[in-house]
């Protein structure tokens, strides 16, 4: 399956302000092989990537590509060479179809009509059909990830990088995807492949290096390998999992009730008749792919958006016409997903975010006028509890680490005695101690009487500390059930299953 | 080689040294195009920033005119500035102080020869309220239609210039005036006048206010929700949406009292130093204070600092036009680039000059 020795890195450093992303990191793959990259958020496999691919320059370090010197300055001499990649956050013009959106990408894109066919033929031929008249605007995010691959199956890559690939993706997605890398890795095509989901790569890569704090610790073959013992290379302690609260549940704290919202947010996904509720003690795991209308949901919950009274209710009192503070006054609690301009404001101190959803279940505003004293306090509370790495209340919140302030915000929620909490991707971006951390301080929560809703995208998170299960498609919620008796399948089914994809139909 | 780096955290420091280096750079910069124009540069800076203060000649005169003129551009700026942080930008102060004037006037005249005290205080009521009624319109236009309100107010402020005309034609005109144009001198009227309140200060009512205002507004703004909430909408409009600040809401308060407070200087204009309705009432305060505000870094205490600033460039400016005979267009373009330097160093609070070698390639 494997051949010649298709990139060797060696010895690769690269230094930022303050940090050093990459340490001397020196590895190979060879024609064919799936390699794994693997490391928590931080440990510089983006960096590492980024080299490769021309965004970014090492200090120090060679590479060689099929026995040639390779120092690609751009990435278009990086795709010159043979190599393509796949980014997390894609790069699509929602307004412009697929076509033109592959065009794009391209040094010398041909008349539209033949890139049309071309598109037709690579999507048939890897089993990921799409059509390129449609508007990208339109698609979901399983099927954006495919225009981003197949943009870079047209440009015939010897070495295809593919950044977090699944964490948009359903099992059933998935299991299509690596069925196509898995095919393209027979025709000889290297993949590297970046992520953290250790299941994954036990069942699709060849061999893993892993990295931690810039440095390879350790390389391996998955398959030999325990998915426990290969994240205990890649964090470099033992991990201990959070413990579960088995008490008997309370009486229902949240109840959503035929809530159906249109999305505010542009090309956004509307909620459809969304109905569950939430018992004290309870946490309901929300999954489902990003874009299936979890943004909104939280906004219908927080009180960002707005609704008929009855369609939201905390403790029996109907409030889906009341506001933000209204509801935080009857005890919700709510963390966006995005840390930066929504859940906090980038240039404001850490004492002035923690006024920002603090204000009405602490007590910081006598009369209209803010009781800075007591913010502080309360700030510094969050600060000590929840171990915010920060030399001070006094920094701005853009100043801090996404894991960091993801510490700071969550745990201002947390913080405020809440009796409903509801949090939208925890730990996302946040390293594996920080969220085991996360996840424990939100069981602790609902030990002491909250009901909590988590939507997340990471599987594995919910089905840890959910008590029940469901998953959003398409803006529709699922009836929940409880975790325990769960198939990995079922759970791909309720999030929508395969969103149509076929498997790989080319015979060679 | 030159680098910009973002800074962490932007710097005290420079949020207040930035006025004072763009203040110098237009010294330079000014003192170089009045050479070009073949004046003494020296000469010149001279007689815009010093001579209004403290020569013998002039000095009595041009003191007083320092706080008649900084008032009601302190007034005005300091309401643009709450908008302005909120990220709603009320361009039409020019129209609301017009308007506040008119119907301040308009409440005096039609009790006109009342001669009681609460005609003076029932003419600041009427003036914030024409202010206030003057800027409702775009922001109710912005929170209902989601117009700009950029382009809504400024162009109301020719509809109330207009107004203004036909007022001074028609409706408040001096009927013992002898058919000129204008309305009865209010400041001749002792229950409506503004008079100034110690001799050779140019202190009027509108100067009081302003400082109040300004005292108010900082405390507003350090201590109380409200200012918080318009920080937190400027800066970041969803986590304001997360606290519970309702944009529309907003847009009507920041929008209102920018207006009450142009309406209010125009109130205290009109009976004060204007002294009457006219066609040429207006001179471009509500204009010049949007450059007050920014001047100012949209805080309170800089705006008052600013508007003495740019009142003495005012000042100073006439009185170079008079004894040197620079054209007035070449001090205009001096204010602009005060305008224009204070933007452009602004960068140095939130980034950083690196010099930086050439890598070797």
């Amino acid at each position: 399956m494997t051949g010649n020795e298709l990139l060797a890195v060696a010895g690769v450093t690269k230094a930022y302000p303050g940090v050093v992303a990459n340490s001397d990191v020196s590895f190979q793959i060879a024609e064919g092989e799936i390699h794994a990259l693997l490391g928590e958020n931080g440990a510089g496999k983006s960096t590492l990537v980024k080299m490769i691919y021309g965004l970014v320059k090492p200090d120090a370090g060679t590479m060689r590509f099929r026995g040639q010197a390779y120092a690609p300055t751009e990435p278009r001499q990086a795709r010159a060479t043979g190599v393509a990649m796949v980014f997390q956050h894609f790069s699509l013009f929602e307004a412009l179809n697929v076509a033109e959106n592959v065009a794009l990408g391209m040094e010398n894109p041909p008349p539209m009509r033949e890139l049309s066919s071309r598109i037709k033929a690579v999507s048939q031929e890897y089993g990921l059909p799409l059509d390129p008249g449609r508007m990208v605007g339109d698609l979901s995010a399983g099927e954006r990830q495919r225009v981003e691959i197949i943009r870079c199956l047209l440009q015939d890559p010897k070495l295809l990088i593919m950044d977090e690939p699944t964490s948009v993706l359903t099992p059933q997605e998935v299991e299509i995807l690596f069925k196509t890398l898995r095919k393209l890795a027979s025709e000889g095509t290297a993949i590297l492949y970046i992520s953290h989901k250790l299941e994954e790569i036990r069942t699709l890569c060849d061999e893993a290096t892993i990295l931690r704090r810039g440095k390879v610790v350790a390389t391996c073959t998955p398959r030999d390998r325990t998915a426990r013992e290969m994240a205990e290379l890649m964090v470099g302690a033992t991990l201990t999992p959070p413990a579960r609260n088995t008490k008997a549940k309370g009486a229902v704290a949240l109840q959503v009730a035929e809530l159906s919202v249109a999305s505010p947010i542009p090309f956004g996904t509307s909620l459809k008749r969304v109905s569950f509720s939430v018992a004290r003690g309870e946490v309901l795991g929300i999954a489902g792919v990003a874009g299936n209308g979890q943004d909104e949901l939280l906004l219908a919950l927080s009180g960002e958006v707005r609704t008929a009274r009855d369609t939201v209710k905390i403790d029996g009192a109907g409030m889906g016409d009341k506001g933000p503070n209204d509801r935080r006054a009857a005890g919700l609690v709510s963390a966006p997903e995005e840390r930066l301009g929504h859940a906090a404001a980038p240039d404001m101190s850490l004492v002035e975010n923690a006024l920002l959803s603090g204000a009405v279940r602490q007590g910081l505003i006598r009369n209209g006028f803010i009781d800075w004293a007591k913010t502080a306090a309360f700030a510094a509370g969050i600060v000590k509890d929840f171990d915010v790495r920060t030399p001070g209340t006094h920094v701005a919140a853009r100043a801090l680490s996404g894991g960091n302030l993801q510490k700071f915000v969550v745990g201002r929620e947390l913080s405020q005695a809440p009796t409903v909490i509801v949090v939208n991707q925890p730990t996302w971006g946040v390293d594996a101690a920080a969220a085991a951390a996360i996840r424990q301080a939100i069981l602790d929560r609902a030990a002491d009487g909250a009901a909590v809703v988590v939507i997340s995208q990471d599987l594995d998170e919910l089905l840890e500390i959910a008590d029940n299960f469901a998953a959003l498609n398409e803006g529709r919620l699922t009836i929940p059930r409880p975790v325990q008796g769960l198939t990995i399948d079922e759970i791909g089914l309720m999030m929508g299953g395969a969103h149509g994809i076929e498997v790989a139909h080319h015979e060679a | 080689m030159l680098r910009l780096e973002k800074r962490p955290s932007p710097s005290r420091t420079w949020q207040w040294a930035t006025p004072v280096l763009a203040v110098v750079l237009t010294m330079i910069a000014g003192g170089i195009m009045f050479a070009l124009l073949g004046k003494d540069p020296v000469e010149a800076i001279r007689t815009i920033f010093w001579d209004p203060l403290f020569n013998p000649q002039f000095a009595s005169y041009s003191r007083p005119q320092l706080l008649v003129k900084a008032g009601p551009l302190i007034l005005i700026a300091v309401g643009l500035s709450l908008g302005f942080r909120a990220g709603i930008w009320n361009i039409g102060a020019e129209g609301q102080y017009i308007m506040g004037a008119i119907f301040a006037a308009g409440v005096g005249l039609a009790l006109y020869p009342v001669e009681t005290r609460w005609v003076f205080p029932l003419m600041v009521v009427a003036g914030i309220f024409g202010g206030w009624l003057w800027a409702m319109i775009p922001a109710v236009l912005k929170t209902r239609f989601n117009t700009n309100e950029i382009l809504v107010s400024l162009l109301l402020v020719y509809v109330a210039q207009n107004i203004l005309a036909s007022m001074s034609l028609g409706l408040l005109r001096n009927p013992e005036g002898g058919g000129f144009p204008g309305s009865r001198n209010l400041g001749q009227i002792p229950a409506m006048a503004n008079p100034e309140l110690i001799a050779g200060t140019g202190m009027h009512w509108g100067v009081v206010a302003a400082f109040v205002v300004v005292i108010a507004a900082y405390v507003l703004l350090q201590r109380h929700i409200l200012g918080y909430h318009i920080k937190l909408a400027g800066q970041a409009p969803r986590a304001a949406r997360f606290a519970g600040v309702s944009p529309a809401k907003l847009t009507v308060l920041c929008m209102g009292i920018s207006g009450a407070l142009a309406g209010m200087a125009g109130m205290f204009e009109v009976t004060g130093p204007a002294g009457q309705i006219s066609i040429d009432f207006n001179t471009g305060y509500g204009f010049t204070a949007i450059i007050v505000a920014f001047l100012g870094r949209l805080n309170p205490i800089g705006i008052l600092l600013a508007g003495l600033l740019m009142a003495l460039t005012y000042i100073g400016g006439e009185l170079a036009s008079f004894m040197l005979s620079l054209p007035s267009a070449a001090i205009q373009a001096f204010q602009g680039m005060l305008l224009f330097f204070l933007l452009a160093v602004d960068l140095l609070t939130n980034y950083r000059i690196r010099l930086k070698k050439r890598e070797i390639a």
